[in-house]
């Protein structure tokens, strides 16, 4: 796209850029995109890096049972003796990986179901929005937490299970958005061309409606990171002895009042990156309302 | 709804169509009985056929072979899965959930009985709490739009609106329960038998988790619907004939605004009955959420299935009175039914 724009230039035409180069500009400009990226960014390298400077083993016992902070503890130790600033600097990678990975099925299967069901239109889109709102009509930790009652705390149980109650959000989002776009006379010469159908919704369709979807994504995600965070703090996702900001909470809540720090640390970690993805999504459909009422760039 | 609508349109050929606004209710009624159905499909797939059946599931490594047909016999896991559904079905409909697996195997509805007072009263104070507050805090923000209250309450309710609710439960603890303050209990012991009014230091707290996972969004789109109402043309009318500005904003805008924002209203407060499942967990409070985080611990099947319809069913049931409620406050709405 930008090559046709190069090509275009000499006749002065106005420069014209993709519609998610021009979300993500404008979300840049709001300070609300900034400070969420930021502690984004900051969550994100802790969960990734952080593991390397822990100064123990997270499943070895360092001190006695809920130790003061000191020593070779800064934060002190856990329930069991463990310490606290180990668990917590490798207690991020589980749940920012199941929660990214439950978002990405999700906005999978909600966008190819948005994207059959407003193209298909008639019975099939009746049929398969039906069956996103029998999705709806669960809170969804009860579907995930029957679902947990027969298989089992498993991991890729509750990354499917999020997953699955992502997915009709997204599916209502992208029919919502591509409702107005399979209309559209390039969609009608793609098929008069033959246009195979996958092809047709995945190259012409898709790439119209990347702004609400980018604006939806990063919501899912933060619901996505709230949801597998309750669930491991119910004790459902990571088993002990994992070190898990979840479950940590959980494994220390009954010794808050003796040393604060096994839980303190997870809840305020869980806290920025939620309350960052959460800046992140606002920022963007800010942005994108701004986009549909001045009709773009 | 509107697609809703669209598929009773379709069928309108076939079937006669009630008309007006109790038609509308009617159809909506049925439809949320149509969805309690399918609901009801899906717990008892989630729990049935899912790999490794429920006997097994509960019994786990204690497993011998005569316990699990035993248990199998209790559960009709024999019976062909169709028979079992209705089985289950038609105990919901009798009164009978069956018996719990854990402990004096008492009948679930005995253990429901005691935390649905209990949760009931949580969940209805949160939403008497909540619903007067988000709309005050919406129709402020709108009133003094921009201004350093809207942006507060802006960025200090998308922070809440972001906090998962076990997040905000444990913080309020720390800072009311135990590290800064003590003045509130940590953990909501009431104990069996007794009634939670009369324990209010007991449920200030879990009150306190629940409000602030439901008021950021009702403020939210409080605060879009009243923006719209007050630059309306009847408000400008009502400011040029002198009256007060209060008067203009509470009386005259206030009613228009709400009704958009009934739908939200509806859905958070549905909300509250899965918010009740963390919350109630976090403060170790005796109600139906706790109760259904035991007996997922426990793989206690009978318990799961009861308190996830119920759940499901509290919920199905908000979600159509919300529909109804927006019905039957907007004026435009009801017109056009007719």
């Amino acid at each position: 796209m930008s090559g046709v724009a190069a090509a275009a230039a000499p006749l002065a035409l106005p420069k014209r850029r993709r519609p998610i180069v021009v979300l993500l500009r404008r979300a840049w400009r709001l300070p609300r995109t900034k400070v969420g990226v930021l502690l984004m960014l900051l969550l994100v390298g802790t969960a990734l890096i952080g593991p390397f400077f822990a100064p123990h083993d997270p499943a070895a016992f360092a001190n006695i049972p809920y130790g003061k902070p000191g020593g070779s503890t800064p934060l002190g130790t856990d329930a069991l003796g463990r310490d606290v600033l180990s668990r917590f600097l490798w207690g991020g990678r589980s749940i920012l990986g199941l929660s990214t990975a439950a978002t990405a099925i999700g906005l999978v299967l909600g966008v190819s179901i948005g994207l059959v069901s407003a193209y298909s239109r008639g019975l099939l889109d009746d049929v398969l929005m039906r069956i996103m709102d029998v999705i709806l009509a669960f809170p969804s930790i009860v579907l995930a937490l029957v679902a947990v009652s027969t298989v089992g705390p498993k991991l890729w149980l509750i990354v499917l299970v999020v997953g699955l109650t992502t997915m009709p959000r997204v599916a209502r989002v992208t029919r919502g958005a591509s409702a107005e776009i399979v209309e559209r006379d390039f969609v009608q010469a793609a098929e008069a061309l033959g246009e195979p159908r996958a092809k047709l919704l995945l190259g012409e369709i898709l790439p119209n409606i990347t702004s609400p979807l980018m604006v939806e994504a990063s919501l899912r995600l933060t619901y996505a990171i709230g949801l597998i965070a309750s669930l491991s703090f119910l004790g459902f996702g990571e088993q002990p002895p994992a070190a898990d900001w979840g479950l940590m909470i959980n494994e220390n809540q009954q010794g808050l009042t003796i040393q604060p720090w096994g839980v303190l640390m997870p809840v305020i970690a869980i806290a920025l990156l939620t309350i960052g993805t959460s800046l992140i999504g606002d920022g963007l459909s800010r942005a994108s309302a701004g986009i549909d009422r001045t009709g773009g760039e | 709804m509107s697609t809703v609508a669209a598929g009773f349109e379709r069928a309108r050929g076939i079937v006669p169509r009630p008309r007006g606004v109790w038609g509308f209710v009617l159809r909506r009624v049925l439809l949320g009985l149509l969805t309690l159905f399918l609901v009801s499909i899906v717990v008892f797939a989630a729990t049935q056929t899912l790999p490794g059946d429920a006997a097994r599931a509960f019994l786990g490594r204690n497993a011998t072979p005569e316990s699990l047909a035993t248990l199998r016999k209790q559960l009709h896991l024999n019976e062909p899965v169709v028979s079992q559904y209705l089985h289950w079905l038609g105990g919901i409909f009798r009164g009978d959930l069956g018996n719990s697996l854990t402990g004096s195997q008492q009948p679930v509805t005995s253990v429901i009985g005691a935390r649905i007072e209990n949760s009931g009263v949580l969940m209805l104070i949160a939403a008497v709490i909540s619903v007067p507050l988000s709309i005050a805090l919406g129709a402020i923000a709108a009133r003094r739009r921009d201004g350093v209250f809207d942006h507060t309450t802006s960025i200090v309710l998308l922070a809440l609106a972001a906090l998962p609710e076990f997040v905000t439960a444990i913080l309020l603890v720390v800072l009311l329960g135990t590290s800064l303050f003590h003045f509130l209990p940590p953990v909501s012991l009431i104990p069996p038998g007794g009634h939670p009014w009369n324990y209010p230091k007991e449920l200030v707290l879990p009150v306190i988790a629940l409000v602030f996972a439901v008021t950021p969004y009702i403020a939210r789109i409080m605060r879009a619907s009243m923006i719209e109402v007050l630059e309306s043309d009847y408000v400008e009318m009502a400011r040029l004939k002198g009256l007060r500005e209060q008067t203009v904003l509470w009386r005259h805008a206030l009613p228009n605004g709400i009704a958009p924002a009934i739908q939200v209203i509806a859905l958070n407060l549905a909300y509250l009955a899965g918010g009740i499942v963390v919350v109630e967990f976090v403060f170790a409070y005796p109600g139906i959420g706790r109760a259904f985080v035991g007996a997922v611990h426990n793989r206690d099947l009978p318990t799961v299935q009861a308190l996830g319809i119920l759940i499901a069913a509290a919920y199905v049931f908000l979600n159509v009175a919300a529909d109804v409620a927006t019905i039957l406050v907007s004026p435009r709405l009801r017109t056009s039914l007719k």
